[in-house]
């Protein structure tokens, strides 16, 4: 089993050999991901040793202190988060060994191709349709929408309806989509922001070999179990300072000016710090846990709570800044590869943040996962249970 | 080994898993609600017998107390575990205030026979403040005056049980009186589980252990740190309770837990539970090494956890109906605690005013 002490040393050796002052960013990160530092849970040969996940902190903490490039995680969050899990998953022996080492780099961007206009809480209802040809390709032909980074990415997961005759769940077959086929077109759909982060994306006669499907035919609703799960926890393992998250704006700002303070702002901004503080300490703790080996289930409720105080800080963030709060810092329509909390002002923070609890699954849905999942109280009423996907009121 | 450590530990250890385990064995076999209902209706709301297994049986009473001393030598990390069971079950015995705050107390004053006694649980200690001032706030003082102490304190905690009282007096001493020297009077108390006393010193002697200020600020600091745990477990069970409740009760020919309202409305309170964790831990941990961030870690505690433990609480009432609000279903025993320990050892605005301070965001 890899250690810790032959982590560190085979991180020495990757300074060693590629010192970050003189190499070429994409030269390290690919040199980085052939030594198995990259993920070093992942198994050997895909970017990893196959070392305990939590070792990852101690190879990262020696790449930083050398000033090593990181693979720029933000930008390629999708990827990462949920792309990469799944393919570790499902993917074959073949796919893994394709699609791996560009994501980790970030030379290849990952979009989701998963919500529709008319199946976003009820993902499973989706009508994107895929007919196989015979034993060869499928042609996938429907629309899909909000979909974050469609126009820089290069790949997609996508989930599509390949039999309409049972059930929603059991119809759905999930896919790995090329981004440049000529019968995908993306348009930028723009948000409250005035941006255009995400988009609308159009799918016309779009051929997957079969050789780019992820599992089995009709298991994609396993599969992408797999994704959103995934999707759900990324956030829970972050370790963040004090003040690292939204609260630390609002904090400098009311600690730099003190002409702006009341006594009203002040019980918000003292209660939503305090707040804050135990969120931060429950990732922690989440965190020890999963290094622990004994993975809780407070991963669900993170995104839960994150998305409450981000929206409830930037709110008071606005008021706080009096006549400045009029103001907004820029509504140019643009298309941002990567959401940026930190580089704009409060009035975009608030906008953006309200997303915080519709992406990924709304709060209303989450907390019925809560409540199901973790307190085991009854499901909702199921009336599309039986019922063909094609017979479904829609 | 005191290397220091960049976050503090917020799990819980095998000991201190095994501590709970046996801590809830035995609640579970001498403390249930129904006794403690009729218990707290009685003159007699202390439960004398538990506090003797618990503290001659099982030593807990001695565990933040050095074991040259008497003690187990433990540290705040398991008094909090101890805690979160206590809180579970209500329990009626003055732990909080006679191993943690008093305790603390002789400890800051290195009163080491003293510390002795309470640690075996023989005798129980209660400091002479009134169980809602935090940890550097004022606090009331008696008269010494020709060697003897005068005057009246109220809301002393568990102080009906005391046998030795911890007085601060207005010549900054702390001094220790021997119950059976003063007048303890109960009050008629929100918290029938905790209740209040007003103690009367009409020329008591009383021994002088030290400066009462950095005492009493030491034991209150303690005190509001590891209620936390306390509340953390008192909410834990309402919402178990509440879960489990809502998953039999029938209405409209379903369970009730299954309506989304309530479905919501639990999940989000298990939500609070679970900050409300690491907020606990944090603050017995910080508490347990001297780390540096204690008065901040016991702040954000405090300031987190009276709200939620009450929320918890009500919750719990409403979602159980009718039942709820009866006199013999014993949610009513957790609603009360919850309250009282809103206000003990300072409410979370004075939880929030402390740490405006320590972390620098100044009112205006
Ligand atoms: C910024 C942003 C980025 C996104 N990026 C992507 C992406 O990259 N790829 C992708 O595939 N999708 C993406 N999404 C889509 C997102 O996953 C969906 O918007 C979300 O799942 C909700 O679906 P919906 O918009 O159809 O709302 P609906 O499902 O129509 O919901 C409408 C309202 O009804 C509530 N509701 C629905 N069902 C229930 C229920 N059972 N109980 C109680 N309330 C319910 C919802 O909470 C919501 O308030 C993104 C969304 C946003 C805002």
């Amino acid at each position: 089993m890899t250690d810790a002490s032959d982590l560190r040393r085979r991180t020495a050796e990757l300074l060693a050999a590629y010192p970050p002052a003189t190499t070429d960013r994409l030269d390290f990160l690919r040199a980085r991901f052939d030594a198995g530092l990259a993920w070093v849970h992942y198994p050997e040969g895909l970017g990893g040793l196959g070392a305990p996940r939590s070792l990852q902190a101690v190879v990262d903490a020696d790449l930083e202190a050398e000033g090593a490039p990181d693979n720029d995680p933000r930008r390629i969050g999708i990827g990462l988060g949920m792309a990469a899990p799944t393919i570790l998953a499902y993917g074959t022996q073949e796919q893994k060994r394709q699609y791996l080492r560009p994501l980790w780099t970030g030379e290849e961007v990952w979009c989701q191709l998963f919500s529709e206009p008319g199946a976003g809480s009820d993902l499973a209802a989706l009508g994107t349709r895929a007919v196989r040809e015979g034993d060869g390709d499928w042609v996938v032909n429907g629309q899909k929408v909000w979909t974050s980074s469609a126009h820089v990415a290069r790949w997609a997961i996508l989930i599509a309806r390949t039999d309409p005759d049972v059930p929603k769940h059991r119809g759905i077959t999930y896919f790995i989509c090329d981004m440049t086929d000529p019968g995908i077109e993306v348009r930028p759909l723009r948000q409250v922001t005035g941006e255009a982060e995400f988009n609308e994306v159009f799918i016309t006669d779009v051929r997957i070999p079969d050789a780019r499907r992820l599992g089995e035919i009709g298991d994609g609703w396993k599969v992408a179990q797999t994704t959103l799960n995934n999707e759900r926890v990324a956030i829970g393992g972050m370790r963040l300072p004090r003040e690292g998250g939204m609260i630390g704006p609002v904090a400098k700002t009311w600690r730099e000016h003190p002409e702006l303070r009341t006594h009203d702002l002040h019980q918000r901004l003292l209660k939503l710090w305090v707040e804050s503080e135990a969120a931060r300490l429950t990732a922690e703790r989440l965190r020890q846990q999963l290094v622990a080996g004994q993975p809780g289930p407070e991963g669900a409720g993170m995104k839960l709570a994150f998305a409450r105080l981000n929206q409830e800080i930037s709110g008071l963030e606005v008021e706080l800044r009096g006549e400045e709060g009029l103001l907004y810092d820029d509504w140019t329509m643009r298309r941002p590869e990567l959401v940026d909390f930190v580089g704009r002002d409060a009035g975009y923070r608030y906008l953006r943040s309200k997303g915080n609890s519709i992406e990924g699954g709304t709060t209303e849905v989450l907390l019925n996962i809560v409540a199901e999942r973790v307190l085991g109280l009854p499901g909702e009423p199921r009336t599309d249970k039986d019922v063909a996907w094609k017979d479904l009121s829609r | 080994m005191t290397t220091p450590r960049a976050q503090p530990d917020l799990l819980y250890s095998e000991d201190e898993e095994a501590l709970r385990a046996a801590v809830r064995d035995l609640l579970s076999d001498h403390c249930d609600a129904a006794g403690v209902i009729a218990r707290v209706e009685s003159d007699a709301p202390h439960d004398r017998e538990l506090w003797k297994l618990l503290a001659d049986g099982m030593g807990l009473a001695g565990l933040l107390v050095p074991e040259e001393l008497g003690g187990q030598g433990a540290t705040h990390r398991e008094v909090a575990v101890v805690l979160e069971e206590l809180g579970r079950s209500v329990a009626p015995v003055p732990y909080l205030t006679s191993a943690v705050v008093a305790t603390e107390a002789l400890l800051a004053a290195d009163a080491r026979d003293l510390l002795g006694e309470l640690a075996s649980g023989r005798r129980i200690g209660a400091l002479a403040v009134a169980l809602n001032v935090s940890a550097g706030s004022a606090y009331q003082v008696v008269r010494f005056e020709d060697g003897a102490l005068h005057g009246r304190l109220t809301g002393i905690a568990d102080a009906a049980v005391a046998d030795v009282l911890l007085v601060p007096a207005d010549d900054g001493g702390l001094y220790a009186v021997d119950a059976t020297a003063a007048t303890v009077t109960p009050q008629v108390s929100l918290d029938l589980t905790r209740p209040v006393a007003e103690v009367t010193l009409d020329g008591a002697p009383g021994r002088l252990l030290g400066d009462a200020e950095p005492a009493v600020r030491r034991a209150l600091r303690a005190g509001a740190g590891l209620l936390a745990s306390e509340q953390l477990g008192l909410a834990e069970w309402t919402l178990t309770e509440t879960v489990r409740y809502l998953k039999q009760r029938k209405q409209f020919n379903r369970p009730v837990g299954g309506f989304q309202a309530l479905k919501h409305r639990l999940a989000q309170l298990w939500l609070e539970v679970v900050n409300l964790r690491a907020t606990a831990r944090n603050a017995a941990d910080q508490l347990a090494t001297s780390g540096d961030d204690a008065d901040l870690a016991v702040a954000v505690a405090q300031a987190f956890a009276a709200p939620v433990a009450v929320h918890a609480a009500e919750e719990a009432l409403q979602l159980h109906g009718g039942i709820g609000m009866t006199w013999e279903h014993p949610v009513h025993l957790y609603l009360k605690r919850a309250k009282a320990d809103s206000i003990a050892y300072g409410t979370a605005g004075a939880h929030r005013a402390a740490l405006a301070e320590l972390v620098d965001l100044q009112a205006p």
